[in-house]
């Protein structure tokens, strides 16, 4: 078995449900939901499974140009924006469809970012979520500025950036945790260690353990089971609440396993065995609150039943509506580059729309 | 009113006057604070302002930048400092893939308004990364705007207006001109920072220039015995191309002065538009005296890299000669 499969030591990892769907205690976490919010978050990993099922096929159908899979990062995810309040504000990378999710993101705005309708999609100050962040590593920085204005602001918001094991990587990422330590910025580093960035596995380039790196910046870091909903939820909301009472920022490690490809235009045959899918798939994070769920007499079979059919009907819709997506006027293209007046670049767009009044069919409006 | 006032002054006095109007203006950069920055024009405000408008970063201008675009979508309004031209490198990622970029992305909903200030030029005696002149590589990104003063007055001026401004601006200060003086009117811009500006009228050529190669161009003309049109761009991006080709219209003939490698510089850019608009009225090629394709030399051969006014006048020559 190689380093990728072994489960990881029991000691540093926080967890409060085990694969098998166990409760467990833990000396310095627990969690206390009610009956409605377990079944709730169950109802969110399934349908953001299902969103992401749904648009791996849309790509493999050709109405998206592109999709990166978060199979298997549910409940660090919606577990992690489950933790945040309202007035919180999230910087995911271009995975963490989860996150949009639980912030209240239209899936079609997702949609939209993938199917080269736009590049950002959605308001991110209307959802307290910013834009998909590809250049691996800047929205660290981008939300460690933002957390600083939360301070400055004496407010009591706070900030979870998120990134990936090959983000640790990037300049931006460790500069991110010196400014955020420099100003005891109320920021949550939330790293899910999927354990592949693209083909290279984390254990060639991460030679100490990534939630063991928070120390040399000066502030706490957090090992988590990341298919443990109910622990992630506990660590990210205890970080949360330091971030709040002004001690600063803390990194938490949350050990997943990306059970799909990089990306839809990724083929992982090539690098990683399928033993190490099947070792993760008996620790999928949806089975065991599932499990939990129904040992405890919260849930039952009709209401795991109902969910799938819900979910499918949802998908069944979104399906239709990309299928029937729009797309925008080709002179939108010269739209907002700039906030104040731009004489220049109107006189571009006014030489365009010449240019395509001269074809009969141009789609372009004059 | 009216003031005698070094570069420095004025865009200390810009600062201040732009605190003083926004509480979400705020200063971040490296030794800005206590120190007043490496060439002292944020001297006192630190004093004035307190901690929270006047922020030490610490030294990772990728950190500067990335997290004043957090700041600004928090609603802030970040001036920030990069200490030297050769040093803005680190944050070129954070400038191209995000600050020039999420306006657009977001549909308009998140506004940048960032100013980076970053002193450029030779001349100074300075060890190499000192003395560059980048400007070109940020006027060529969509969703930055760029603006460089020349002398007190477009330093106030400029400086207020890039603050002003809800895009990101380049803001960059003619390093070795710190120390010149002119009078400053505080109450009212006389000139739109956004326009090129004619700085001295003449009929037989025009002279384009911007930043620390202004007063060059100048020299030049006091020299000259032509009568020189000396154009001071101010704006780099966007290129107020439509005042340069009302001078050229007049004069017919063109010389284009900066300090950057020629090669794909400004110069390029503007003689490809001129020539194009003026096509019928240039009575000559079009001129461009310019630093060297070659990196910036140590400083004791920088004479010899940097456009003066001999190189200049030579152009000219050659200019009123074809």
């Amino acid at each position: 078995m190689t380093m990728t499969t072994a489960p990881q030591p029991q000691n540093p990892m926080v967890q409060l449900l085990t694969p098998e769907g166990e409760l467990v205690t833990h000396e310095s976490y627990s969690l206390d939901l009610t009956h409605a919010q377990y079944k709730s978050l169950y109802r969110e990993m399934v349908f953001v499974r299902r969103l992401d099922q749904e648009a791996t096929a849309l790509q493999r159908q050709g109405e998206l140009g592109l999709w990166a899979s978060s199979l298997g990062q549910e409940a660090a995810q919606v577990g992690s924006a489950f933790a945040l309040e309202k007035n919180d504000f999230a910087f995911p990378t271009y995975r963490e469809h989860g996150v949009a999710w639980m912030r209240g993101v239209d899936p079609m705005k997702i949609m939209e970012v993938y199917r080269g309708i736009s590049n950002g999609g959605w308001d991110p100050l209307e959802h307290g979520c910013n834009s998909y962040t590809i250049v691996i590593g800047n929205q660290v920085l981008n939300g460690v500025g933002y957390a600083m204005g939360c301070t400055l602001d004496q407010s009591e918001d706070a900030v979870i950036t998120y990134f990936g094991d090959g983000a640790t990587a990037q300049g931006d990422v460790n500069e991110g945790f010196v400014f955020a330590s420099t100003f005891d910025a109320p920021v949550v580093f939330f790293c899910q260690n999927n354990q592949w960035a693209i083909s290279q596995p984390s254990e060639k380039f991460v030679k100490t353990p990534i939630y063991k790196r928070a120390d040399g910046f000066g502030f706490p870091g957090v090992l988590v089971d990341g298919n443990d909903i109910l622990a992630v939820i506990a660590v990210t909301k205890a970080a949360l609440n330091r971030a709040r009472s002004g001690a600063g920022p803390t990194l938490i490690e949350a050990f997943t396993y990306r059970m799909g490809a990089h990306t839809t235009s990724d083929d992982p045959t090539r690098y990683r065995h399928e033993n190490d899918l099947q070792n993760w798939k008996l620790r999928d994070p949806i089975e065991r609150l599932k499990v939990m769920l129904a040992r405890n007499g919260i849930a039952d079979r009709n209401f795991f039943d109902a969910i799938d059919i819900d979910a499918d009907a949802w998908a069944h819709t979104l399906r239709a509506a990309v299928r029937s997506m729009g797309e925008p006027a080709p002179e939108s293209i010269f739209d907002n580059v700039y906030a104040d007046s731009h004489e220049a670049l109107d006189a571009q767009r006014a030489a365009f729309l010449d240019y395509h009044e001269g074809f009969a069919d141009s789609g372009v409006k004059s | 009113m009216t003031n005698e006032l070094t570069i420095a002054k004025a865009l200390n006095q810009a600062l201040r006057t732009a605190m003083e109007e926004d509480s979400k203006v705020l200063l971040f950069g490296e030794d800005i604070g206590k120190l007043g920055g490496v060439f002292r024009v944020t001297d006192g405000l630190h004093k004035d302002f307190g901690d929270h408008r006047v922020l030490d970063a610490p030294l990772a201008e990728s950190g500067i930048v990335g997290t004043a675009i957090g700041l600004a979508m928090r609603g802030y309004r970040p001036v920030l400092e990069i200490q030297f031209d050769g040093f803005v490198f680190p944050a070129f990622d954070q400038i191209i893939s995000q600050l020039a970029k999420v306006h657009r992305r977001t549909n308009g909903s998140v506004k940048l308004p960032i100013t980076i200030r970053i002193p450029y030029g030779g001349g100074i005696g300075a060890v190499e990364h000192h003395s560059e002149s980048p400007e070109t590589f940020f006027a060529h990104i969509p969703g930055l705007r760029v603006l460089t003063p020349s002398d007190p007055q477009s330093a106030y001026s400029c400086l207020l207006s890039a603050i002003r401004s809800n895009d990101p601006v380049i803001f960059f200060e003619p390093k070795r001109r710190y120390w010149d003086k002119g009078s400053v009117d505080h109450t009212q811009s006389p000139a739109d920072p956004w326009r090129a500006r004619i700085v001295r009228t003449g009929s037989d050529v025009t002279v384009v220039a911007y930043g620390p190669m202004v007063k060059t161009a100048l020299q030049a003309a006091n020299a000259s015995e032509y009568s020189l049109e000396v154009i001071d761009l101010q704006s780099l991006s966007p290129l107020d191309d439509r005042s340069i080709a009302d001078s050229v219209e007049r004069t017919g003939r063109l010389v284009i002065v900066h300090e950057a490698p020629g090669n794909l510089g400004l110069g390029a850019e503007i003689a490809a538009r001129i020539g194009k608009s003026c096509f019928y009225n240039l009575e000559a090629p079009i001129e461009r005296v310019t630093g060297y394709d070659i990196p910036y030399p140590p400083s004791k051969l920088e004479e010899h890299y940097l456009p003066d006014h001999d190189r200049i006048l030579v152009a000219v020559d050659s200019a009123m000669e074809a």
